[in-house]
C-alpha cells in the first residue's frame, strides 16, 4: 500500500465529493444499516447491557488511572513468559523498532493480522521503504491493500466497495502481489471468498514473521488477546517463527477475569455477534508451539497527552467496536476517507485531533465533522460521551485557532452576539428592524450573489424561513399593556 | 400554578407563532404564564462552536432571570437540553479554571426547574389529552437534543395521538438526525444538506400534509429544504398543533 493519509483536505472539502458519490453513499448506507439493525437485536437479547457497558467503563477508567502500572506488570508478565517488550513515544519509533526486528531475522516478507495500531503509525508504508513486503490478510484490508486505497471503516475497511467493484480489485491485483485471481472470476461471494482464501494460503505457509495488534493485554498474564471472524488471524498468530505484536498502551486490562466483561461488549457492538468466531489469546513463547520468539512494542503516539485531559481521556476507553461508526448520519454521508485518518466516524473525530493534536486544517476540521445528535454515545458499549468530547475540542480549536483567520472572525461574531443577547432592549431593536425589512429579504437569494461564507452554504440548498412581522416580545409587550388576555 | 415562559431566541425572532401558542395552550391548561422580557438566548451556538467562555454572561442571566419561578417551560428540546447538560459543566468547568463557583451554582439553581413543553404537560400537569383538535394528517420528527439529551421518549407521541381528528403517520427513520445541528448546518454545508434531502425525503413518504416537531431550529432546516424543492408539506411546531381547536387554529 503507498497512499496515506497525509495531507488530505480538510474534512468539508473531503465530504464534499463523497456526498455527491452515488454508489459510495449507497454502499455505505446498505452496509452501516445493516450493521446497525443487527447489533440493536444483539444487544436487545442481553438484560444487563447497562450493567455491562458501566463495568466496561469502570475497569477502563480504572485501568487508565493506574495505567503506569499496569503497565509495568504487564512488561514483568510478557518478560517472564519469554516474551520481548519495547517501548515506542511515537509512530516513527514503532516502526524504527519494528524495522529493526523483521531485517534481524533476515526475512523481506511478513504476515500481517488486521491492526489499527499499525494502520496508525502507517508501519506498512515504512517497511515498504526498508525493503520489506508486509501482507494483509484480513479480507478487508486485502481488498484495500489490492486496490492501493485507504481503509474507511475500523471494522469493515473496505466498507466503500460492493462485491462488483471488489471482482475487478481481484481480477487486476492479485497477479501483482501473489497467486492471481482465478480465470472468469464473479462478483459471487463465495467465490471472492475462495479466491482470497487461495491467494492467502500461499502467504501464510511461506511467511516467517507475523504481525499483529491487539484488542486486550492482560497485565497480570503477560496475555493478548485478538478476536477476529475469518481465522487468518490465528494463521498469522500460530504459523511464523517470529510474532512482533504492536499495541497501544492504553489495550490493558488488568485482570483476566476482566475480559469476561469485553468478550461480551465488542462482538456485540461491532460485528452483532453474541461471540466473535475466533478468540485467540497468546502469552510470551512455549518450546516447539507457535512462533519462537515474541515481541510485544508498546506505543505511545500520543496517548499519554490525551490521558493529560480530563475531559478527553474518555476516547482512550475506545475498543475499536465501531458501532459509533454505524449510527452516524455525518459518517454514513461523508464516508470514511474524509476524516483523513486510520480512525474515522465519531470516534475518529475526537480521538485523532487528540493524538495527532489541532494545527493541521484537517485535524482542527475534525471536531466540527458532527451534528451533535448524540446517536454515538447511545450505542459506545463503554459510555464514551462523543458529543461531550467533541464540544470540548472545539474550545481547544476556536482558542488556540489564532493563527485561523475562519474561526478569528468566527471568534469575535461569537462575542458580538453575546452582547447583543445580554442587552434584551438592543435584541429587541434588531429584532424590529429585521421585521420592518422582511419585504426585502427573499426566500431563495439569487445564485450568484457574492454571499459570505455560511450565508452562501446554507443558500446552496435550503430556502431561508419567512421572517414575522412582529417579534413574540413585541407581540407580549403589546399584550401586558392591554392586559392580559388578546 | 404560574410559570416562566423560555422561549428562546430562534422562536422569539423567527417563530412568534410558536409562543402565542405555548400561552394559549397554558393558559386553557389553567397555567398562568409570565414572559419575562429579560430572557434572550441560552448561548447554545456560543458553546457548541467551542467559545464556551462567550456563553457564561448568558447562564447568569438566565439564572437571573428566571429566578423567582419554580417552572420553566421551553418549547425547544434543545434550548433546554442545553441548560440541563451543558450548564452545570459550564460551572464546572469555570470552578476547575479557579473562578469560583457562581455559575455552577447558576447551573444547580436552573436545571431542576426547566422543562420541556412536553415534559411539563406530561409530568408536572399530569395531561395527554390537551383538548386539542386538528383534522390533519402529520408525521413527528424527534429532534436529537429532546430525544437522547432530555430522554422525552414518547411524551410527544403521547400528547399528539389525543389530539381529535389528526391523522398520525408513522416517520421512517425518524430517530435520524436532520443534519442542523447549528452550526454544522454552515460548517459542514455539504452533509448537513444531503442529511436533510434524506429526511425531507422520509417525510414526503408519508404523504402528510405537515411534518411536526417539537424544536423549531430542526423545523427550520428540514422546512428550508422542503421550501427549496417545492415540496407539498409544510412544518408546524407541536405546541402549535396542541393549542389548536374548533374555535381557534394555530397552526
Amino acid at each position: 500500500m503507498s497512499r496515506t493519509f497525509v495531507g488530505m483536505p480538510p474534512f468539508p472539502t473531503a465530504a464534499r465529493s463523497s456526498t455527491k458519490d452515488g454508489q459510495l453513499r449507497a454502499n455505505l448506507t446498505h452496509a452501516t444499516h445493516t450493521i446497525r439493525d443487527k447489533r440493536a437485536k444483539a444487544v436487545a437479547e442481553l438484560d444487563d447491557w447497562a450493567e455491562l457497558r458501566e463495568a466496561g467503563k469502570r475497569i477502563k477508567d480504572h485501568t487508565l488511572r493506574h495505567l503506569d502500572h499496569y503497565l509495568e506488570q504487564l512488561e514483568a508478565s510478557v518478560t517472564a513468559a519469554g516474551g520481548q517488550v519495547h517501548w515506542a513515544a511515537d509512530a516513527a519509533e514503532a516502526n524504527r523498532i519494528v524495522t529493526e526486528l523483521v531485517r534481524a531475522t533476515g526475512e523481506t516478507e511478513v504476515v500481517k493480522v488486521k491492526s489499527m495500531a499499525t494502520q496508525e503509525i502507517e508501519l506498512n508504508e515504512a517497511l515498504a521503504k526498508a525493503g520489506i513486503s508486509a501482507y494483509e490478510t484480513d479480507l478487508a484490508e486485502l481488498i484495500v491493500q489490492l486496490g492501493d486505497d485507504l481503509p474507511s471503516h475500523i471494522l469493515v475497511p473496505a466498507i466503500h466497495k460492493n462485491r462488483s467493484e471488489i471482482r475487478d480489485i481481484f481480477q487486476d491485483a492479485m497477479g501483482r502481489w501473489g497467486r492471481p485471481a482465478p480465470e472468469g472470476l464473479t462478483d459471487r461471494p463465495a467465490e471472492l471468498a475462495e479466491a482470497a482464501r487461495l491467494h492467502l494460503r500461499e502467504k501464510f505457509l511461506r511467511a516467517k514473521v507475523g504481525i499483529s495488534g491487539a484488542n486486550f493485554m492482560i497485565a497480570e498474564t503477560g496475555t493478548l488477546v485478538v478476536l477476529e471472524s475469518e481465522g487468518n488471524g490465528r494463521m498469522c498468530l500460530t504459523l511464523p517463527e517470529t510474532l512482533i505484536s504492536v499495541v497501544g498502551i492504553e489495550k490493558v486490562l488488568p485482570r483476566w477475569q476482566d475480559l469476561e466483561v469485553f468478550l461480551q461488549l465488542l462482538p456485540r457492538s461491532s460485528t452483532a455477534e453474541r461471540m466473535n468466531p475466533y478468540t485467540s489469546t497468546w502469552t510470551g513463547t512455549s518450546d516447539g508451539d507457535g512462533p519462537q520468539r515474541f515481541h510485544l512494542v508498546l506505543v505511545d503516539n500520543g496517548r499519554t497527552d490525551t490521558l493529560a485531559d480530563t475531559v478527553g481521556r474518555q476516547a482512550l476507553r475506545c475498543i475499536r467496536c465501531s458501532a459509533c461508526l454505524n449510527v452516524c448520519p455525518v459518517y454514513e454521508r461523508a464516508g470514511g476517507h474524509a476524516y483523513g485518518s486510520a480512525y474515522p466516524g465519531p470516534i475518529g473525530a475526537i480521538l485523532t485531533p487528540q493524538l495527532r493534536g489541532v494545527e493541521s486544517e484537517l485535524d482542527a476540521s475534525l471536531p466540527y465533522a458532527s451534528s451533535l445528535c448524540g446517536a454515538c454515545y447511545e450505542v459506545c458499549p463503554v459510555a464514551i460521551d462523543i458529543p461531550e468530547v467533541l464540544v470540548h475540542l472545539r474550545e481547544r480549536v476556536a482558542e488556540g485557532g489564532g493563527h485561523r483567520d475562519g474561526h478569528r472572525v468566527e471568534g469575535a461574531v461569537m462575542r458580538a452576539t453575546t452582547w447583543l443577547f445580554d442587552h434584551p432592549a438592543a435584541l429587541g431593536a434588531v429584532e424590529r428592524a429585521a421585521g420592518a425589512m422582511r419585504g426585502l429579504v427573499p426566500r431563495r437569494l439569487p445564485e450568484k450573489l457574492p454571499l459570505p461564507g455560511p450565508a452562501k452554504a446554507w443558500n446552496d440548498s435550503r430556502d431561508l424561513p419567512e421572517l414575522p412581522e412582529e417579534s413574540f416580545r413585541d407581540w407580549w409587550k403589546k399584550r401586558e399593556q392591554r392586559g392580559s388576555g388578546e | 400554578m404560574r410559570v416562566a415562559l423560555f422561549l428562546t431566541c430562534v422562536n422569539d425572532a423567527v417563530h412568534p407563532r410558536t409562543g402565542r401558542a405555548v400561552v394559549a395552550l397554558l393558559e386553557r391548561l389553567g397555567v398562568e404564564v409570565d414572559f419575562p422580557a429579560g430572557q434572550t438566548c441560552c448561548g447554545q451556538p456560543q458553546f457548541n462552536t467551542g467559545y464556551r467562555r462567550a456563553t457564561e454572561p448568558l447562564v447568569r442571566r438566565m439564572d437571573e432571570v428566571f429566578r423567582d419561578y419554580e417552572y420553566v417551560v421551553s418549547p425547544s428540546g434543545s434550548c433546554a437540553a442545553m441548560v440541563r447538560d451543558n450548564y452545570p459543566r459550564i460551572g464546572a468547568k469555570a470552578m476547575a479554571e479557579g473562578r469560583g463557583s457562581a455559575l455552577a451554582d447558576a447551573a444547580g439553581r436552573l436545571v431542576p426547574r426547566v422543562l420541556e413543553l412536553t415534559e411539563f404537560l406530561v409530568d408536572v400537569l399530569g395531561v395527554e389529552d390537551v383538548g386539542a383538535y386538528y383534522p390533519h394528517s402529520v408525521t413527528y420528527h424527534p429532534s436529537c437534543h429532546g430525544l437522547r439529551m432530555l430522554r422525552l421518549g414518547d411524551r410527544p407521541l403521547r400528547l399528539l395521538r389525543r389530539v381529535k381528528g389528526i391523522d398520525l403517520r408513522e416517520l421512517p427513520g425518524a430517530e435520524e438526525c436532520c443534519g442542523f445541528g447549528g452550526t454544522f448546518s454552515v460548517k459542514n454545508p455539504d452533509v448537513s444538506a444531503a442529511m436533510g434531502a434524506d429526511k425531507a425525503r422520509n417525510a414526503l413518504s408519508t404523504g402528510a400534509e405537515a411534518l411536526c416537531g417539537a424544536d423549531n431550529s430542526c423545523l427550520l432546516h428540514i422546512g428550508g429544504t422542503l421550501r427549496r424543492a417545492d415540496a407539498p408539506m409544510r412544518t408546524v411546531h407541536l405546541a402549535e398543533i396542541l393549542a389548536s381547536t374548533e374555535q381557534e387554529v394555530y397552526a
